[in-house]
């Protein structure tokens, strides 16, 4: 189902604009605060962590691990598996599981990002590495 | 400062009703609000405060004119929307105004229609582009915290059905629950998988209906004739993934709330006789009881399993009326009948199959989002004089 389902067209805004730009370009980007180090995901313009202004964009490796998953039997577009990834470079970010079977899942399993076009910008989704 | 013992709740209603197509939502509102205004003994025009969330229709000033609430003595309103747990939210906020001599008889009021309305959208948050396209529900969002509780401690899908069998042994004692047979572990883990771990019979049901609450003073709650339970500790709490840093879902904002309500009152879980506790999923009712203290983080498991949560059987007594997963669940939000359900209590007016002896502490906790993504929760510590 996932192939032919058809996801929202991010809204985007000026603190997220960059993201969505790279994202066109393949790009996975996290931001990082240059006061405290710290990765952060979604991205905003003030780190949540220390509340420095000092935070940059970063391509991620866009490589991780499953922190945990829900397969969702039923929906209008099909069964769907909801879960979070523990990227390489620390935080955890909220994504579905795409291109694989659904049932074999597992927490612990690594995985890599994917783009899926919209009518807009492509959107981050993972995929057994 | 300190809102021990400054409010009782002197009056409550829940609608019968779990099927309303008949009725509009500010209706049912109404009705709930005469229905707890009744309970309690008074009139509505000595209502001075009057508290809703995001269910009623337009908002607090709509409501207030509706319902017919008498503005030249209504001197406070507070509409907090944090989800199911808005109504404990606001149980807190009022003895908060009352102790501060901001009101002195509050009205709280919960209603809808999931069944057999719409249901308004919720406001997008700063986090939509970044997640509203993968489907959080309410069944995954907290499958994927059951699934990581099962993965860190063991937890298996049979503890979780336990928490399913208490509710089930207490709701064939009340006529009005939507789901009256007992069911066994079997049962829940037979019936069909919604979203990986959870079954359907993990999950609560969908009912139209609304309850109701009037909280007021001391002086006033001693005038009146029912007998008196009051707020001896509150606590609220809100987690998110904030950032993505060391997410962790095996706990909610209850691991907060729980502490903060425990010390205002003075009392432990130990102290506890009853205890409502939120039950949109087996999964929450299992990680509250961890978050609050009633058994360790991962023990949540062996806590709920063998009938430990069922009235007269086990050590603690949960959700007599049946709760979310076999009574009501008035428009996806649980929270106000988990206070009505632990006032009943407290008065001694629950169903004598299922009647806690000597009930005088009480715990209603609640959450209200998705525990799974972002949420809040909330303790009250509810004591009968």
């Amino acid at each position: 189902m996932s192939e032919t389902k058809k996801y929202p067209a991010p809204v985007t805004n000026p603190e997220t604009a960059a993201f969505w730009d790279a994202a066109k370009e393949g790009k996975f980007m996290i931001k990082r605060c240059t006061a405290c180090g710290e990765a952060h995901y979604f991205p905003r313009s003030i780190c949540p962590f220390c509340y420095s202004d000092k935070t940059v964009w970063e391509q991620a490796s866009g490589e991780g691990t499953i922190y945990t998953y829900s397969l969702m039997r039923k929906s209008p577009t099909g069964p769907y598996a909801i879960g979070y990834v523990t990227l390489k470079e620390g935080p955890s970010v909220q994504t579905n599981f795409v291109d694989c079977d659904l049932m074999a899942l597992k927490i612990g399993q690594k995985v890599k990002v994917v783009f899926k076009p919209t009518d807009g910008a492509p959107l981050p989704f993972f995929t057994p590495a | 400062m300190t809102i021990k013992g400054k409010a009782y709740i002197a009056g409550i209603f829940e609608h019968p009703t779990r099927h309303a197509p008949d009725k509009s939502t500010a209706q049912l509102h109404a009705e709930v609000a005469k229905g707890a205004i009744e309970d309690a003994g008074i009139s509505k025009d000595d209502v001075d405060g009057y508290f809703c969330a995001g269910d009623a229709p337009g908002g607090a000033w709509p409501m207030v004119d509706y319902l017919g609430l008498n503005t030249k003595k209504l001197r406070h309103v507070d509409s907090t929307e944090t989800g199911g747990c808005s109504y404990i939210i606001h149980l807190g906020h009022a003895a908060e105004a009352i102790a501060a001599g901001k009101c002195s008889i509050a009205l709280i009021t919960l209603a809808g229609k999931p069944r057999t309305g719409v249901m308004p959208p919720r406001a997008a948050g700063a986090e939509a582009d970044f997640e509203s396209a993968y489907g959080a529900t309410t069944h995954n969002a907290y499958g994927m915290c059951a699934m990581r509780h099962m993965h860190d401690y063991g937890t298996t899908s049979e503890q979780l059905a336990w928490i399913k069998v208490a509710a089930s042994h207490h709701a064939q004692y009340n006529p009005h629950a939507m789901l009256k047979d007992v069911v066994t572990v079997e049962d829940v883990l037979n019936s069909p998988m919604i979203s990986d771990p959870l079954h359907r019979m993990d999950c609560c049901v969908v009912s139209d209906g609304g309850g109701a609450l009037i909280v007021t003073t001391r002086e006033i709650a001693k005038s009146l004739k029912k007998p008196l339970v009051r707020l001896i500790g509150h606590g609220e709490a809100m987690k998110g993934p904030r950032g993505g840093k060391d997410l962790d879902l095996t706990y909610s904002a209850g691991i907060w709330s729980g502490p903060r309500a425990f010390e205002e009152a003075g009392v432990t879980p130990k102290d506890i006789k009853y205890a409502s506790i939120y039950d949109s999923f087996t999964i929450t009712v299992l990680m509250q009881l961890e978050d609050l203290g009633f058994c360790k983080k991962g023990e949540g498991g062996k806590f709920v399993a063998d009938g430990n949560l069922i009235s007269g059987v086990g050590k603690l007594p949960f959700n007599t009326d049946g709760g979310g997963l076999c009574s009501n669940h008035p428009v996806n939000r649980g929270g106000m009948t988990k206070i009505i359900e632990a006032v009943r209590q407290l008065r001694g007016e629950a169903h004598p199959k299922v009647q806690v002896k000597n009930c005088d502490l009480a715990i209603a906790h609640g959450t209200g989002g998705l525990l799974g993504v972002r949420h809040a929760a909330s303790t009250a510590i509810l004591e009968r004089v």
